[in-house]
């Protein structure tokens, strides 16, 4: 796989340019717009801290620092925008509703489906990371423990965030639904570990660990 | 035109494997880069106030830990002002004792330990690991999991890993809430197979305590410390609240190491533009400075890391060497995969297995790599014949050895209705003949029966909500017709009242005997001293079943 600093550079280059022309967009309605940008099949805009949930019936999505901003695809090239979409609609399919926040203060997905889950409602959140790394989490369960833990990025594909979105809303509503069967593939790592210590550095400096989980608003185009 | 010969090169599982090219500002360098600190200490009423170039004003919280808590300091000066080079020669001195190389090794810091291992070969590095890993005789630790996360089944592999020679075994979790049953499962399965060795399961650190404490399991390995102050908070931890940790379980009688490896502080976007073996260094100076007697070390689950850049599995072995250097029990990996080429793995593990190491893995995947759910091993089940033909060819121990089938299918079977009737007499779920004879001739997940995970769950909930203990274990086994098993998980339970076992790098024989650092401390000082095989053993390991004899023809 071709995968280096320059093509990174290039890639958050198009970005950049991309921030530039999303600014003549009409500006979100009220929200003190923090920064809009836009990544090609998907809009993502920060609109001030994110509110503690009450309604029973949702489920809080928390994106890694990077995700559809910084970096734009999974590790296995899965466009976020796709991905998103599919967990979203896994939760819709249920009947719950959703809500996005993105994590600053860390790029551990288990923090930040933890985070999504204090943030949410019903106490459900899922994490995902931008490689796609994505947890199902409880706020009553300890940080690092989880509901379900799909840890291997490469191995997760459309249907399975589909999964995801639906098993976090049966969670939502109170049910037990069977765990989403966990993919397994002992050579993942030898091909993508390198390449996801580099998604994640990339990743990691985008934190900010004194910004608190800010409110997201998403269009699809 | 393309040239025929290169086609076939690219198509080796060789170049499927992912490289990448050093980095050294973030970190992306195995060992040796211009950014790691110069070694340095400046002692001033008892206390350290300068380490590795920086002021006590300047520490961070490792910093601090390291200069308090992991450095003797009667003799650090005089260690310190030693030449590195020299050193690194008394290291591979066999008329320079194990011991005098500890008084100067644990007197050291990170930087120097770096800087002295970076001094050796691989085969230096090796010879340092024969003379300075803590136990007299070497062993092996192997994983037992599935992706189904069926107890029937680990109970059976754990049974005929111990049949093959593992003196302990890990399990892990699928789904998390399994937790318990994979436990139960391993224990049982391990005592059913060979009475004494040693039992975890690899969870959530609060988790993973609660099962030790309530006696599901008897050790504890996935204690992780990172080498910069970021990792760590990214973990909401410090060295401190580790070291917190480790007494938890050293109250309760319990054996534990912490585990670190190099790749872990790039691979978490936070290495401080440090090479991986300083790093490194700097966790095993934290596990020292916690008072814990061993650690697993040798990158571990982010080995495809240091795999990826240049001189990375050197720096793997010398990592292994450091833990040695500071008296630690030496668990050393050689688990995760992190290639798709055999004869990269191979390579990979002789270091250890040919030095010889307190655990040569951490583990060996007592399953076929499909069903190990820590992400596959570099050695599993269907390597079994080639570790042990490697043991015969290289006349060393590994830890395994050569077994007959219809002992294993023996052990398999006894493990699995154990384990049935356990469950009945706990009132959990039952456990089918189906399941019991699937399990006894499985290969792996794919031969056994589904369960109904949901009604696993909730009977694990419930079975967690009524306080059931490994005391509970041993009576329902007694009752269900398993006494010799009972008296085994009986004897491991009492072992947390005796503590002998905490002591450095133990293992258990059949008869509970302890062995460690302590009792058995490894006396290599040259050719025919240390561990040599004794005779039986050699005849243990030599006989393979599919060597003809010369008498038959």
């Amino acid at each position: 796989m071709n995968f280096d600093e320059k093509m990174l550079r290039s890639v958050i280059e198009e970005v950049l340019k991309e921030m530039g022309s999303a600014s003549t967009a009409p500006a979100a309605k009220a929200a003190p717009a923090a920064s809009t940008l836009s990544a090609g099949e998907m809009s993502l805009t920060d609109s001030g801290e994110a509110a503690k949930g009450v309604a029973p019936d949702e489920v809080v999505i928390g994106l890694a620092p990077a995700f559809g901003v910084y970096q734009h695809e999974t590790i296995i090239h899965q466009p976020h925008s796709k991905v998103l979409r599919e967990i979203i609609a896994g939760i819709e399919e249920e009947g719950m509703k959703w809500r996005l926040i993105r994590v600053y203060r860390t790029s551990d997905v288990s923090f930040i489906a933890h985070d999504a889950a204090e943030y949410s409602g019903s106490g459900i959140g899922i994490g995902i990371q931008s490689k796609g790394t994505t947890v199902i989490h409880q706020k009553d369960l300890p940080p690092l423990s989880n509901l379900e833990l799909f840890s291997q990025a490469p191995l997760i594909e459309m249907d399975t965030f589909r999964q995801i979105g639906k098993n976090a809303a049966k969670y939502a509503k109170g049910e037990a639904p069977t765990p989403v069967t966990v993919r397994n593939d002992q050579m993942a790592r030898p091909t993508y570990q390198a390449i996801a210590a580099l998604l994640h550095i990339k990743e990691t400096e985008h934190c900010d660990r004194d910004k608190k989980p800010q409110a997201v608003t998403v269009s699809f185009k | 035109m393309k040239s025929k010969r290169f086609e076939a090169l690219a198509a080796r599982p060789v170049n499927q494997d992912g490289y990448v090219q050093e980095w050294p500002e973030v970190g992306l360098i195995a060992m040796n880069s211009p950014f790691d600190p110069k070694p340095s200490i400046k002692i001033e009423n008892g206390r350290i106030v300068e380490m590795d170039g920086k002021a006590r004003a300047d520490f961070d919280m490792l910093d601090t830990f390291i200069a308090d808590h992991a450095i003797r300091l009667g003799n650090a000066e005089k260690a310190m002002a030693m030449d590195s080079l020299d050193i690194a020669r008394k290291i591979v001195d066999i008329n320079v004792s194990r011991d005098e190389i500890l008084d100067i090794t644990l007197s050291v810091t990170p930087a120097k330990l770096t800087e002295i291992v970076g001094k050796l070969t691989i085969v230096e590095i090796m010879m340092g690991m024969t003379k300075m890993r803590a136990r007299l005789m070497p062993a092996n630790q192997c994983h037992v999991t599935n992706v189904k996360d069926n107890p029937v089944q680990i109970a059976a592999d754990a049974a005929e890993a111990a049949v093959r020679g593992f003196a302990e075994m890990e399990t892990t979790v699928g789904i998390a809430r399994y937790a318990p049953f994979n436990a139960m499962a391993l224990f049982v399965g391990a005592q059913a197979g060979r009475p004494g060795i040693m039992t975890q399961c690899a969870l959530e650190e609060a988790t993973e305590l609660q099962l030790g404490m309530r006696g599901f399991t008897t050790y504890a390995e996935t204690i992780s410390v990172y080498g910069t102050e970021p990792v760590f908070m990214d973990g909401d931890d410090t060295p401190y609240s580790k070291a917190f940790l480790a007494s938890c379980y050293a109250s309760r009688g319990l054996k534990m190491r912490f585990t670190s490896g190099t790749g872990s502080e790039v691979q978490m976007g936070y290495a401080e533009g440090k090479s991986m073996l300083y790093l490194e260094a700097r966790c095993l100076a934290v596990t020292k400075g916690a008072g814990v007697q061993g650690t697993q070390n040798g990158s571990v689950s982010c080995v495809g890391v240091p795999a990826g850049v240049p001189g990375g599995i050197r720096a793997i072995a010398a990592e292994n060497l450091i833990a040695m250097l500071l008296d630690l029990e030496s668990t050393t990996s050689n688990d995760q995969t992190f290639t798709h080429s055999d004869l990269r793995r191979v390579a990979r593990s002789v270091p250890q297995l040919f030095s010889g190491t307190d655990y040569i893995c951490s583990g060996y995947s007592a399953t076929p790599n499909y069903d190990n759910m820590f992400a596959g091993s570099n050695w599993d089940a269907d390597d079994y014949d080639d570790w042990n033909i490697i043991q015969r060819d290289m006349r060393i121990d590994g830890g395994l050895q050569p077994v007959k089938e219809e002992d294993v299918i023996k052990a398999r079977n006894k493990a699995a209705r154990a384990l049935q009737g356990m469950f009945r007499e706990l009132g959990l779920p039952p456990i089918t003949d189906e399941e019991v004879e699937a399990a006894t001739y499985a290969r792996g997940s794919e031969d056994m029966p589904n369960r109904n995970v949901n009604e696993d769950l909730k009977a694990i909930e419930a079975m967690m909500a009524r306080k059931v203990t490994g005391v509970d274990f041993v009576k329902a086994l007694d009752k269900a017709g398993f006494p010799d098993v009972a008296q085994n998980i009986y004897n491991m339970l009492r072992q947390k009242v005796a503590g002998d076992y905490l002591h450095t790098a133990s293992i258990f024989d059949k008869d509970f005997h302890v062995y460690s650092g302590v009792n058995a401390p490894n006396d290599y000082h040259g050719p025919m001293t240390g561990y040599q095989l004794s005779e039986e053993r050699w005849e243990q390991i030599k006989n393979i079943p599919n060597a003809i004899r010369p008498e038959d023809i």
